[in-house]
């Protein structure tokens, strides 16, 4: 297939960047979205062109590492990763537009890469807990219901990819710092840490500049995992606990 | 705007979630007020003598042991506190999420998001506009565009609305309101952390419907009768 391609272009993280128009052709259906960026690249090389750079690692859906903003939706048209993203998803024909993730808190670095660091700080100050080390401690030791433990796991499908900021009017981290509260607040073990951990880490997520939540839901529609919404109101509430308790 | 530094000495009551609850708390202060508010207004269908009755007994309320108007003092009060809470937090909020997505996509589609609360902010200010004049219209004004009396509550309720483009923009406040407390009553639950499930979240947007329909439906229906004639002197 053939296809228009419009992509934001900028040299380096100070630079002015703008969108920059490209035909393509000899797309296969088959691909997946990053292989047709990397044709595009193999295109620009050719003529002598900087080829577009843009981040990705694992190209299985599940390090978080890929990003794009696709026709105004973050990860394209399907509920994935764009790594899983196939064009298929797309026409002969089609014009698409691809963007970075725009928020203050996620600074372009070149072209389609943005710095996403804010995120390792958010988990860096909180995300965590606290356990001794040494041989594995007896699993049944600690019991965990059952519904609480599923709700935590899928929180903890969250990989931080950044498309919940993306997909917000505000550039808030609402759903990501949510994903991580739920999924450590949920657990026996992230209790001794729970208040504390979520005074800390929504100081850490407004400290870095990301905006407040207006429970729109755009992020939730945006997450190639399919995190609810439920999560910002278990952040919230867990933040008001920590207000009582002082923190 | 990133940093490489982590927060220490963090203070929880500094944060936006705690602007947000502010937001939620005054909002629902707002939410009950116009739900008694608009329950009162339908007393204009019961006629002149029970309208105006109902306005003086609402300044009686608590007398002897209150002077004259001093509950609708104290609920005043409350009410201003309210709005200037809301109103502070929201242009708190608003510039926050300015700073933190300065520049527009290209292209941007909304996926889930609802009209309502897309139009939280514009709709905020024009529901703030309109409050100017409708206090001005009612209470601290008393303006008839009619030029009749304004010492006579139910006659002026009726000489207002039997100007069409009075009811015009009433009925365009009463959809702005609808739309604000539509989003506002579920924003305020999730906020305030109580739409924990699938099942409490349907039960929030469903509170959302109902409480959008019923007050903005209510007040609406006293200016389109009395248009219609069946409210009259």
């Amino acid at each position: 297939m053939k296809l228009t391609l419009k992509i934001w272009r900028q040299a380096d993280a100070s630079a002015a960047g703008a969108m920059h128009t490209y035909e393509l052709d000899g797309v296969s259906s088959d691909m997946s979205f990053l292989e047709m960026l990397d044709l595009l690249n193999e295109q620009l090389l050719t003529s002598g062109e900087e080829p577009v750079a843009f981040d990705s690692d694992c190209r299985e859906g599940i390090c978080g590492m890929c990003s794009l903003m696709i026709n105004g939706q973050a990860h394209g048209p399907e509920v994935t990763t764009t790594c899983q993203l196939h064009m298929r998803s797309f026409t002969d024909g089609d014009t698409i537009t691809i963007e970075p993730w725009r928020a203050s808190s996620f600074p372009v670095l070149k072209d389609l890469v943005v710095d996403r660091t804010a995120f390792d700080r958010i988990i860096q100050n909180g995300g965590y807990i606290s356990a001794n080390t040494g041989s594995a401690p007896e699993a049944n030791s600690v019991p965990a219901p059952r519904d609480k433990a599923m709700r935590s796991f899928n929180a903890a499908t969250c990989i931080g990819c950044g498309a919940c900021v993306a997909a917000c009017p505000n550039g808030s981290a609402s759903l990501f710092l949510g994903a991580k509260i739920t999924h450590l607040g949920e657990l026996p073990q992230g209790q001794p840490e729970r208040y504390s951990r979520v005074a800390s880490m929504v100081a850490q997520h407004d400290h870095e500049g990301f905006g407040g939540c207006t429970n729109i839901g755009e992020c939730a529609a945006a997450c190639p995992k399919e995190i609810p919404l439920d999560v910002i109101s278990q952040l919230n509430r867990d933040l008001r606990t920590a207000i009582k308790q002082g923190f | 705007m990133a940093t490489t530094d982590l927060v220490k000495g963090v203070r929880t009551t500094r944060s936006t979630i705690a602007l947000k609850l502010l937001m939620a708390a005054s909002g629902i202060v707002f939410i009950l007020f116009v739900l008694v508010h608009m329950y009162g207004n339908l007393k204009a269908f019961a006629g002149h003598d029970a309208y105006n009755e109902y306005a003086e007994h609402i300044r009686t309320i608590g007398t002897p042991i209150l002077p004259r108007t001093g509950a609708l003092w104290v609920l005043r009060v409350m009410l201003i506190v309210s709005l200037v809470a809301h109103v502070a937090a929201a242009v708190a909020l608003w510039q926050r999420a300015s700073k933190a997505r300065p520049v527009r996509y290209e292209v941007k589609r909304n996926l889930s998001s609802s009209l309502s609360s897309r139009t939280m902010r514009w709709g905020g200010i024009t529901l703030l506009l309109f409050i100017i004049w409708h206090l001005i219209n009612f209470t601290i004004g008393k303006v008839n565009v009619s030029g009749g009396a304004t010492n006579d509550p139910y006659n002026l309720l009726v000489d207002s609305f039997d100007t069409w483009w009075l009811t015009v923009i009433y009925l365009i406040a009463m959809l702005a309101l609808g739309l604000h407390l539509h989003h506002g009553t579920f924003s305020a639950l999730q906020t305030l952390g109580l739409t924990n499930t699938l099942t409490s979240r349907t039960r929030a947007r469903v509170l959302g419907w109902t409480v959008a329909i019923v007050i903005a439906g209510g007040f609406s229906l006293v200016p389109l009768f009395t248009l219609f004639g069946v409210i009259d002197k």
